[in-house]
């Protein structure tokens, strides 16, 4: 096949779309959050076990000057309702046991550190966990409370207000050991070309980031920043609903939300994000 | 009464060869990457391959291809290549190749075979993340297939 056929159209169609392309780049920009945090968005090197990518990008650098300064500020970025809530929550004692969050972990800033690693293998279980998993084991089997839904509201709340005890912790989840097994199964996952479009996560976020699709600015997937506020949603979003909404749009069915599927998915996802800052709640379209 | 009769019987003649020259997406033969015959036997009409071109629900080319002579359609995708002067570059058989099935010319291409019914995996019933059903359709009807082939036709530089 003679791919140079198509050069001289795209050389030409550079020219004439020079301007509607010239932010098809990701943006160099820098964030920090509140003034204070410091958030690593940008490596000029991937990690070697991701052979496809060469460096990494937070989702960040992908969105207009007025989404990317709504995360730099709390005043401004409104995810921080959700978050807020799920603060309380941790303090709310529910269940059988009257228990809360804190009569058990005491202060929710006991939690800084834990969303870098997650997913992570849980001895006892003997599967591979999210943070949703954790929260609901507790829940379940020590406050005598009823599992949340994995997107629930006061899920996605709960998952924000943990996750942004780390807000500025390089992302750090184990591909090794036990979680190994469930890092290769994300690996085929993020490779195979679902449903009738034949478009696998890599075809979009490893091939194309940086291009349109629209007016979808493919970013590269990255999950450093969620559970993220979605400006499309007006809603903060768990990582597994937008896996959900991504591999719908190729046409396929979709596996559900807590699935071993999507739960291995998101440490490979994870995995090529390490050591990107923990943004979560991040704002995006 | 009488009438009725005849009227249907003019009408399923008319219909009957349509139907029969239909090739169904699992029985298009490739010489190569190129699909000589019209898939249905009629000429495309340009103007509706335009429509489909830039409806959501069909084509949508635009997503990912730029095409300088809808100037109206906003945000048009650059993840392919421009399809000004496809016209010139390709002959009207490589052209219904590429949409039956793009695969055939380039592969790994990310461009989704338009008419084509077997060999997905997990395939949905259209865009509502459940499971398809036994009987699920291409993208593009053979007629859409045709249409899109006579637009790109034109584009010539």
């Amino acid at each position: 096949m003679n791919y140079s056929r198509f050069a001289g159209s795209v050389a030409a169609a550079a020219l004439v779309f020079g301007a509607m392309t010239a932010g098809a780049e990701p943006v160099e920009d820098t964030l920090v959050v509140n003034g204070e945090i410091e958030m690593t968005t940008y490596n000029e090197s991937a990690p070697d076990y991701i052979p496809g990518l060469y460096e990494q990008w937070s989702g960040w650098h992908f969105r207009e000057g007025e989404t990317r300064a709504m995360q730099a500020d709390d005043f401004d970025n409104p995810g921080m309702l959700a978050a807020e809530a799920g603060l309380a929550l941790w303090e709310t004692a529910d269940g059988t046991e009257g228990k809360s969050c804190a009569d058990c972990h005491g202060g929710i800033d006991s939690m800084a550190g834990l969303r870098p690693t997650l997913p992570k293998y849980n001895e006892a279980k003997g599967e591979l966990y999210s943070m949703e998993m954790y929260v609901n084991d507790c829940r379940t089997e020590r406050m005598g409370a009823d599992a949340w839904k994995w997107s629930g509201g006061d899920m996605v709340a709960m998952t924000a207000a943990i996750t942004m005890q780390s807000r500025g912790m390089p992302m750090n989840v184990a591909i090794d050991g036990p979680a190994e097994e469930f890092w290769k199964k994300g690996e085929e996952i993020y490779y195979t070309r679902y449903g009738q479009l034949e478009l696998s996560c890599a075809n979009c976020h490893e091939d194309n980031y940086g291009n349109y699709i629209r007016a979808d600015h493919l970013s590269q997937g990255q999950i450093n920043g969620f559970p993220t506020y979605r400006l499309k949603n007006a809603a903060l979003v768990s990582i597994h609903n937008r896996f959900r909404g991504c591999i719908r749009d190729t046409r396929a069915e979709t596996f559900a939300e807590g699935s071993p599927e999507f739960v291995a998915l998101e440490l490979y996802v994870a995995s090529r994000g390490n050591g990107l800052s923990v943004e979560g709640p991040a704002v995006r379209n | 009464m009488k009438r009725q009769f005849v009227l249907a019987a003019a009408v399923s003649a008319f219909a009957a060869p349509a139907a029969i020259s239909e090739t169904a997406p699992d029985d298009v033969v490739f010489n190569e990457y190129a699909v000589e015959a019209s898939l249905t036997g009629v000429a495309g009409d340009a103007e509706a391959g335009a429509k489909v071109m830039t409806n959501r629900g069909q084509g949508n080319c635009v997503a990912c291809h730029m095409v300088g002579t809808m100037p109206d359609v906003p945000f048009q995708g650059n993840v392919g290549p421009a399809l000004d002067g496809a016209g010139d570059r390709w002959t009207e058989a490589e052209l219904r190749g590429l949409l039956v099935d793009s695969k055939q010319a380039f592969d790994g291409t990310v461009m989704p075979a338009f008419y084509k019914t077997s060999g997905f995996i997990r395939p949905g019933d259209g865009y509502t993340g459940k499971a398809a059903t036994d009987t699920f359709g291409p993208i593009l009807t053979a007629q859409q297939v045709e249409d899109v082939v006579a637009y790109l036709l034109t584009l010539k530089e």
